[in-house]
């Protein structure tokens, strides 16, 4: 074999999204040499994707908003199944990490008073999204790889060096995680462009590498969300959590056909749009669930009102916990009151002026001119359920982003239980800045505790490196599989039979289908050579997305109620003796190993934030404290 | 609605390369980039291109339709003839890597060499207080998505490759011009003055304001009126310049 390049450094952080470039910039501003690894050029992130804004109870519309009500919010989105800790945290440092981004450089909205303007969204109580019209994701990307580049001036100026400290390796893609014993050790990778290998030693990685989106059909997802981070994690001893857990926005592109999934953001219904089914009703009104009729209207007229009085009036039940949105549209498409191209209704146009929307919802009005021929602002968008996020991943320590494994790290949407059983639009940016800087403290305290260094075995490079070529074969080959068929018919598996509404026999089939998948994904023979193989690439691919895909269905097989973003047909309540436990993934010698563990009891002082009357709806009755007299 | 259409794509890498032909089924509402994915499941599964969010949201998926630089996420079939050779090459201004993909690392080096943004020293995070209107200016330039198209067409260098050390194109010449109307931007206490970087850095006196770089910007960003051309006003107003001081001279007549 020839010589493989080898890089040294103090911390590899894997994704170039919000989180990872969050957490390389509190890495290096703690000492530590950083690498940051990104399978997409620096600034091409998923996180661009990112459209309605930043969660920060920051209060500078309604003064009342402030951590205890984010914290409530996140709570009551997720079911009560997100590590309390974790949303905790989130909650009270959202505003911090927001304002520092004015430090960077950002340019958010503006109030009157010339502060940083806050949006409606989605189970939010309060305007509480920092945003950038519909295009935060792409301001908060642009942000921090500037404030990397800040920092590589700073290195410039003191050692002539623009990557003595930290240092971008661009479309490269790491396939492997090493270990010196039970503890990280260094990380295994190729280059895109050149297909040659490249050895990073190092005691600690970052996994940041967002989502699993791209195993189901219709997502909104990009190529790259194949699930790097949740596999790299499971081969590398780390446990998964939540897995079951995959929201299904509510408002994806139906139509044409090629964009089916592309999102729509919810600013589109946090600004003032409305869904109607093709009898021109606001079907909304027939969703509100149970635990949510306090805080929803159950008229138009207080839905309308509330725009204008937010205090006196319930929120209009469009902005219900995406969940609750995705299953409602899915129900009136399955009782024949669907749009034309199978999707329902969303309209801006009758709610606001175009000005307005076009200064709103610039990037929205462009998307559907362009690709669509809709006008959004003379007429409704056709919009339905698109796969868009993974609450599940791995389990951390919610204070250092710490996994079981040592050296081993994960922040954003790689990591899981901040999120519970579905996330509540606009906490994945600030959960991105909140646990990324967590994991940039978390890994410099690990890389300060070490007394010695680890060091790579050369036998785990030579397997990591034959594994990697292996799909093109030796020639010899009986079956030659495809890696764009079975990928494709994988999304068809995932979406038809573990999609947004779950039935067990369907979910049992599919872990047969996942059976043949990985059996026909072992035959696959790619063409050309390494140089820039997209087909290669895919294949390497492929054995993260069957590893997640079967975490997924195999903790949503055993989850016998609905909650979030699961939901079973077959057990369509929410049992409260499910919420406290968490399904806990392994991989086992014979595949994915799921186990239940209990979830850690809420501390007193924030249970106290909530009615009695409320945790009753989510509580057993062993649970719930001692009725104060 | 399906129909079949001709495509030429360019193959090949660093040492050179041609037109490949292909005939591929077009499909009601697909753009460019679904046939060169169509290709690759089904004909060519080694066929290099930079794609990730589909969207128009990302910029990776830049290359030349017909010769016109554009994303091929965002180039509808239907607005091509169904009957003519529909020909997607790589971007021209920079080095083929392999088939559509280009190495872009000037765009990279370019970046790192515009100064940074200063925050105001008086101010802690929290504090920071701009109106609306004052911001608009800085956050139209900030909606670039870094396809690198108007790079590609900038004819300063697209057909000089000897100007690129001395020119950064007008992705960059729009940054510094962002920066210089950021209205917190403290980089002139610190003896930066982005106006004299832009001229003698970035070289915005090569730019001619063709303006070829706001008509290929699939963020429809007016880079040529709204950050060059004030750009290079504001350089003048410092510089000697013949019109300037007569035009200012002027200016005090007719106001008084």
């Amino acid at each position: 074999m020839t010589e493989i390049e080898r890089h040294g450094y103090d911390v590899v952080v894997i994704g170039a999204g919000g989180a990872g470039l969050r957490a390389a910039i509190e890495a290096r501003e703690l000492g530590k040499r950083t690498a940051i690894i990104s399978k997409s050029l620096f600034g091409k992130a998923h996180t661009v994707m990112a459209e309605g804004g930043i969660a920060a109870s920051m209060g500078n519309i309604n003064s009342r908003d402030n951590w205890q009500v984010h914290f409530r919010d996140t709570m009551r989105g997720g079911k009560f199944l997100n590590n309390w800790r974790m949303a905790e945290l989130h909650a009270r440092e959202a505003p911090q990490r927001v304002w520092e981004l004015e430090t960077y450089g950002a340019l958010f909205d503006r109030t009157e008073e010339g502060k940083i303007s806050q949006r409606n969204f989605g189970g939010h109580e309060y305007p509480r999204l920092a945003h950038v019209g519909d295009r935060t994701g792409l301001e908060l990307i642009r942000t921090l790889q500037q404030k990397i580049v800040s920092l590589q001036q700073e290195d410039y100026a003191q050692y002539g060096d623009y990557e003595a400290n930290l240092k971008v390796y661009a479309e490269c893609t790491v396939t492997e995680i090493l270990r010196d014993g039970g503890a990280i050790a260094g990380a295994f990778a190729y280059w895109r462009e050149t297909g040659r290998f490249v050895v990073f030693e190092t005691p600690t990685v970052v996994l940041a590498t967002g989502g699993i989106g791209k195993s189901f059909k219709v997502t909104s997802n990009s190529w790259e969300y194949t699930g790097d981070g949740h596999a790299l994690a499971l081969r590398t001893g780390a446990s998964l959590i939540n897995m079951e857990f995959v929201q299904f926005h509510p408002t994806g592109m139906v139509w044409p056909p090629s964009v089916k999934g592309i999102l729509v953001t919810e600013s589109v219904r946090g600004d003032g749009g409305v869904l109607r089914n093709s009898e021109g009703k606001r079907f909304m009104f027939d969703y509100i669930p149970e635990v949510f009729t306090s805080q929803y209207a159950d008229s138009e007229d207080e839905a309308d009102r509330w725009y204008e009085d937010a205090d006196n009036n319930r929120r209009p039940p469009e902005l219900l916990p995406r969940d609750e949105v995705a299953r409602a549209i899915n129900s009136e498409v399955k009782a024949d009151r669907g749009s034309p191209h199978g999707g329902v209704f969303l309209d801006v146009s009758d709610r606001m002026p175009a000005e307005v929307i076009t200064k709103r919802l610039p990037s929205m009005y462009h998307q559907f001119m362009e690709l669509a021929d809709v006008d959004i602002t003379v007429g409704p968008m056709e919009v339905g359920p698109t796969c868009h996020y993974v609450m599940g991943g791995v389990q951390v320590d919610p204070d250092t982003a710490a996994s079981s494994v040592p050296g081993l790290f994960a922040a954003g949407e790689v990591a899981g239980g901040m999120h519970g059983s579905n996330r509540l639009g606009g906490n994945s940016l600030s959960d991105l800045l909140v646990f990324g800087r967590r994991a940039g403290t978390g890994v410099a305290s690990y890389v300060d505790s070490l007394t010695a260094r680890p060091a790579i075995n050369g036998h785990d490079v030579e397997s990591a490196a034959a594994a990697a070529v292996n799909p093109f074969g030796d020639g010899t080959e009986s079956a030659r599989e495809n890696p764009y068929t079975v990928q494709q018919d994988l999304q068809q598996t995932m979406n038809d039979l573990v999609g947004i509404i779950r039935k067990a026999d369907e979910m049992e089939l599919a872990l047969k289908k996942l059976d043949e998948l990985r059996s026909r994904a072992d035959t696959v023979v790619v063409e050309g050579h390494r140089q820039f193989n997209p087909g290669w690439h895919l294949a390497l691919d492929l054995r993260n997305m069957l590893a997640v895909s079967e975490c997924v269905t195999k903790a949503a097989l055993q989850r016998t109620e609905s909650r979030g973003g699961h939901t079973r047909d077959d057990f369509p309540a929410m049992d409260p003796h499910w919420r406290q436990v968490v399904l806990v993934c392994t991989a086992g010698s014979d595949g994915v190993e799921v186990a239940c563990e209990q979830q850690p009891a809420m501390r007193d002082d924030l249970l106290e934030l909530f009615e009695r009357t409320e945790l009753e709806k989510y509580y057993t009755d062993v649970e719930l404290p001692e009725e104060s007299l | 609605m399906a129909y079949q259409q001709h495509f030429r794509v360019w193959r090949g890498d660093a040492e050179g390369g041609e037109l490949a032909d292909f005939d591929a089924e077009v499909n009601e509402g697909e753009v460019v980039l679904d046939i060169i994915h169509r290709l690759q499941a089904t004909q060519a599964p080694d066929l290099a291109v930079r794609w990730n969010c589909k969207a128009g949201k990302c910029g990776s998926c830049s290359a030349e339709v017909n010769g016109r630089p554009r994303l091929l996420c965002m180039t509808r079939m239907s607005t091509l003839d169904p009957d003519e050779t529909v020909v997607v090459t790589p971007m021209k201004t920079f080095p083929v890597i392999r088939d559509l993909v280009c190495d872009v690392s000037y765009n990279y080096t370019k970046a790192r060499e515009v100064p940074a943004f200063v925050p105001p020293k008086e101010l802690q995070p929290g504090e920071y207080r701009m109106q609306q209107v004052d911001v608009e200016r800085s956050q139209e330039f900030r909606k670039c998505i870094e396809c690198f198209l108007c790079q590609d067409t900038c004819h300063v260098i697209r057909d000089h490759e000897e100007n690129k050390e001395s020119f950064s194109g007008p992705r960059y010449l729009m940054r510094v011009a962002e920066l210089d109307m950021h209205p917190l931007d403290a980089a002139a206490e610190q003896g930066v003055d982005r106006k004299a970087g832009a001229q003698d850095d970035h070289g915005l006196g090569m730019c001619n304001i063709t303006k070829c770089c706001t008509e290929v910007c699939p963020e429809h960003i007016k880079i040529t009126d709204n950050a060059l051309i004030p750009m290079k006003e504001r350089v003048a107003d410092r510089r000697f310049d013949p019109f300037f001081p007569i035009a200012k001279l002027f200016g005090r007549r007719w106001a008084s």
